[in-house]
């Protein structure tokens, strides 16, 4: 590393940053009452990235020796057209004492379920939803165990090393009668339980998943325009992560494409919002000991009663906006230069009760399930309800499918006028500049007073 | 056999393989590699964003155990360590292999290829990459004052090489270059919502991008939906663009899966094949090896070759899409269409969709511009991940579009396009123009009657 380190800066770079990482990945999945696929991934490389003032090189590779990394650094450099120097010249002083995250960690893998355990346990959950489910055409379950090494060593004096274990369980059935389909998938996950697995619960997760599809199968289309919406809590936090959470990195400073770049100090939200993104939680998903660029996550509070109070930031974030570093440089691998991204990202929750802000509605849709979403460059968002509901005269009333929400952060933001006391945090994955990621997504129930439903 | 630039070798790799499985009693086994160079740079208003430079290899071996049973590993990590360890993750892994469903060697991984035209180009110097996409954003700014930026924009070349080998002598080998420019600007006006549009094109090399096509493309879309309105909730007809159909067609090709058909998990069954699923004048076909398709593969991950595969004639239902093991279950032979797995997946290439020949193609004279009645021009769809239930056949999803009223077009503010795969293949009115080459297919403009548009008016 500090031969590296010590080459780029003696080029003239400003800062040399080399991301090293080794990862195991298994993938199994059951189909029926079979195991269908069991696919072990090995993968190692390296990232290395130059910075003069506010530009950047960056080179990735899976050659990892020193001639190899030499070699990346020499095309980074060059892209920035430096050149090595001989001698070195320089004014590098060397890495100080690893700070090790990853020390308490080294049994991890060990002390996850081998794979003939992975296995019974699948075919527990395929087993309990032909138990709870009916109609059923198909029953998937699927099983993601990812542990990955990183070590980050930056001629800033970073020197640091994390091990990080995420595993995910997976549940879909698709039910089918006549015409009528619903195709139904939950996903569960944590990270840094190695006992994760086995603490499922597979006889929940099957009943919620066969509960969804039975509800959904005969639903009616629901009918287009505009209404409140009740979203609930848990995986209904995908609207504050696409609609807002997105245009609140500094990724999207850099770019010109939020309309929050001066917003700081100003209201962007209902005065019921505060949002917040933090790597801190214990075993969620999107939790971290530190970030890809070797920095310990920090508790960002993003709105706080509806003013905007920071952005997230990353290294090349903070260069080039100005906004300092929150513990938010993230990367799927070694492959990504590392980028402003969301960890856990959550509403916080507020002082009603879920019933009173269904009773608040006269008609509108109550999302129970979100799907996927996405935001656009100029911040229209969108995303799917999985699981929905008429909600008439303040209750809910029957099931209805085919919905997508649409909007712009900064018309729906203000129109989040009611947040309830249930806040739950759910594993979700995350894609975007530098690559997907594991982050959790979460809040109370809340209400959106007006919000485009599109539907036939 | 050619050395690769990126140093890959086939014969090398199976005479290393094979020494490793002998050592390991492994009888049969087959591997598919990868390796890529990549240079891509981004700009940001006449300044360099980020240049990127990137080495990647990876491989994935499969073998089959002493029980016939198949495992898999992959690894990016070519050392004979690395590989070694790949084979035992493979073998601990075949133990768990699906005896009801065992791939087998493809029978056409050692039939001749038929070569593919993809001239090998040189790369160009990053920096090269670099003033190149600079001056085609000076160029986009410049097209309009409204065009403010180009947040999202790229350059990037990529040389690779695949490989296939397995144990029973088949060896495929192809080396490949392409580059690839996208552009999309950002716009806004005074009072009014910002907006946004793109263009992307592909080569073989960078000296051949399309760069002032892929500038006017962008300037002009961009530009084009400054003036946008809200549309009215309601039913329409809509013409689609030919990526816009293509990629619904894409979201919905589990239509053509037989491995989705054997799983239960597609909009079509065993005895589809013969059946009525779209208009009668509708042909589609999966033709990954068109002189359009920049990165044609000349083979799949089980080695078969890739060829031409009608999927749809005469909105009939003639073939579905298949590996060695969907192949057997149906007995036909593979199409050129599988990945590489313990079970195999199995995708669609590259569409080729138009007229049935002879049958006129539906309503003829189609224009756009000159229709009576209120027309929606969707151009792209947004969140295909997300609004595609591609299990139950339906989809709701944004657009960027036009409405076109007795010729003049307005951009549609924030809308959804909703409806069912299967009725949309039956409410095609007709094509308009000639097919287009996109990154996806070749298609004309297609007009489809009654489809529900959601809109905030």
């Amino acid at each position: 590393m500090e031969p590296l380190l010590s080459a780029g800066r003696g080029a003239g770079a400003d800062l040399v940053e080399v991301f090293l990482e080794r990862t195991d990945h298994l993938g199994v999945l059951a189909e029926q009452d079979t195991i269908t696929n069991v696919s072990p991934a090995l993968g190692m490389g390296a990232g290395i990235r130059v910075f003069l003032g506010e530009r950047d090189g960056f080179v990735s590779t899976n050659d990892l020796s020193a001639a190899g990394l030499m070699a990346a650094l020499d095309q980074a450099l060059g892209m920035l057209a430096l050149v090595r120097s001989v001698p070195d010249r320089s004014p590098f002083e060397g890495l100080p004492g690893l700070r090790d995250f990853g020390a308490a960690k080294l049994d991890w893998l060990d002390r996850c379920p081998d794979l003939r355990e992975a296995t019974h346990r699948l075919l527990e959950g395929t087993d309990r939803l032909q138990r709870h489910g009916s109609h059923l055409q198909a029953r998937r379950g699927s099983y993601a165990r990812d542990w990955q090494e990183v070590l980050v060593a930056a001629s800033d004096g970073t020197f640091a090393r994390d091990i990080r274990l995420h595993q995910s369980v997976g549940l879909n059935v698709l039910a089918a009668d006549g015409d009528h389909r619903a195709g139904v998938g939950r996903r569960y996950g944590t990270s840094g339980r190695p006992d994760d697995l086995r603490q499922w619960n597979a006889e929940t997760s099957a009943q919620e998943v066969c509960a969804s599809a039975s509800t959904m199968l005969y639903a009616d289309y629901v009918e287009a325009g505009q209404c409140p919406v009740v979203l609930a809590n848990r995986f209904g936090g995908v609207i504050f992560h696409e609609a807002c959470g997105h245009l609140l990195e500094t990724t999207q400073v850099e770019r010109g494409t939020t309309p929050f770049a001066d917003r700081v100090g100003s209201a962007i939200a209902h005065e019921a919002v505060t949002a917040i993104d933090e790597g801190l939680s214990d075993g969620a998903f999107g939790s971290l000991s530190m970030d890809d660029e070797g920095m310990e996550p920090q508790r960002t509070v993003l709105i706080e009663n509806g003013v905007l109070q920071r952005f997230l930031s990353d290294r090349a974030g903070e260069r080039r906006t100005g906004h300092a570093r929150t513990g938010s440089g993230r990367r799927q691998s070694h492959s990504f230069a590392a980028a402003s991204r969301m960890r856990n990202t959550y509403i916080a929750a507020g002082p009603h009760t879920p019933a009173e802000l269904i009773a608040s509605v006269d008609r509108g849709l109550y999302c129970k399930a979100m799907g996927g979403g996405s935001v656009g460059p100029t911040g229209q968002f969108n995303f799917a309800v999985e699981e929905g509901y008429l909600i008439e005269n303040g209750e809910l009333t029957k099931p209805v499918k085919g919905a997508t929400l649409i909007g712009e952060a900064k018309e729906v933001m203000p129109r989040i006028s009611m947040c309830a006391d249930d806040l739950e945090l759910a594993a979700g994955f995350c894609g975007s500049v530098s690559g997907s990621i594991f982050v959790t997504v979460g809040q109370p129930h809340i209400k959106v007073d007006s919000i485009t439903v599109g539907g036939r | 056999m050619t050395r690769s630039p990126s140093g890959l070798d086939a014969e090398t790799l199976r005479s290393r393989l094979d020494q490793m499985a002998a050592r390991s009693g492994i009888r049969q086994w087959d591997l598919g590699a990868a390796c890529s160079t990549d240079t891509s740079v981004q700009v940001d208003r006449g300044e360099a964003k980020q240049m990127k430079g990137a080495q990647r290899s990876s491989i994935t071996v499969r073998v089959w155990n002493d029980d016939g049973l198949v495992g898999i590993t992959s690894t990016s990590d070519l050392s004979d360590a690395g590989l070694e360890r790949a084979l035992a993750g493979a073998s601990e892994a075949s133990a768990f292999g699906n005896a009801d469903d065992i791939p087998a060697f493809s029978p056409l991984a050692t039939a001749p290829l038929q070569p593919l035209d993809q001239p090998i180009k040189d790369p160009v110097s990053i920096l090269d990459l670099l003033a190149t996409l600079k001056d085609a954003e000076h160029q986009l700014l410049e097209s309009h004052p409204a065009i403010d930026t180009v947040p999202y924009n790229g350059l990037a070349q990529r040389s690779s090489d695949r490989i296939y080998l397995n144990s029973a002598g088949a060896c495929r080998q192809q080396q490949l270059t392409t580059a690839s420019l996208y552009l999309y600007a950002r716009a806004e006006e005074a009072g009014r919502k910002p907006r946004s549009a793109g263009a992307v094109r592909l080569a073989y090399g960078a000296a051949d991008l399309d760069i002032a096509g892929c500038i006017e493309e962008a300037a002009g879309l961009t530009a084009s939906h400054l003036d946008y309105a809200p549309i009215e909730t309601g039913r329409y007809t809509c013409v689609f663009s030919p990526e816009a159909f293509l990629d619904l067609i894409g979201a919905f090709s589990n239509l053509f899966n037989a491995r989705a058909v054997l799983d239960g998990v597609s909009l079509s069954n065993r005895e589809s094949l013969g059946e009525s699923l779209a208009v009668p004048f509708l042909d589609l076909h999966d033709h990954g090896r068109h002189p359009g398709n920049i990165g044609a593969s000349a083979f799949d991950g089980e080695g078969t070759p890739t060829a031409r595969l009608a999927l749809l004639e005469g909105g009939v239902l003639r073939h579905f899409l298949h590996s060695e093991a969907t192949a057997r279950a149906f007995g036909v032979a593979p199409t050129g269409h599988a990945g590489m797995g313990a079970k195999v997946s199995v995708g669609p290439d590259w569409f080729e969709i138009g007229p049935t020949p002879g049958s006129g193609g539906g309503q003829q004279g189609l224009n756009r511009f000159t229709a009576a009645d209120p027309i929606v021009w969707i151009d792209s769809l947004s969140a295909l991940h997300a609004g595609v239930k591609a299990s139950q056949g339906s989809f709701s999803l944004p657009f960027d579009g036009w409405l076109l009223r007795r010729g003049e077009r307005r951009s549609i503010e924030a809308a959804t396009v909703a409806g069912d795969i299967r009725q949309v293949l039956k409410a095609i009115v007709g094509f308009e123009g000639e097919p287009q080459i996109t990154p996806d297919g070749v298609c004309p403009h297609v007009w489809v009657e009654g489809l529900s548009i959601t809109g905030e008016a």
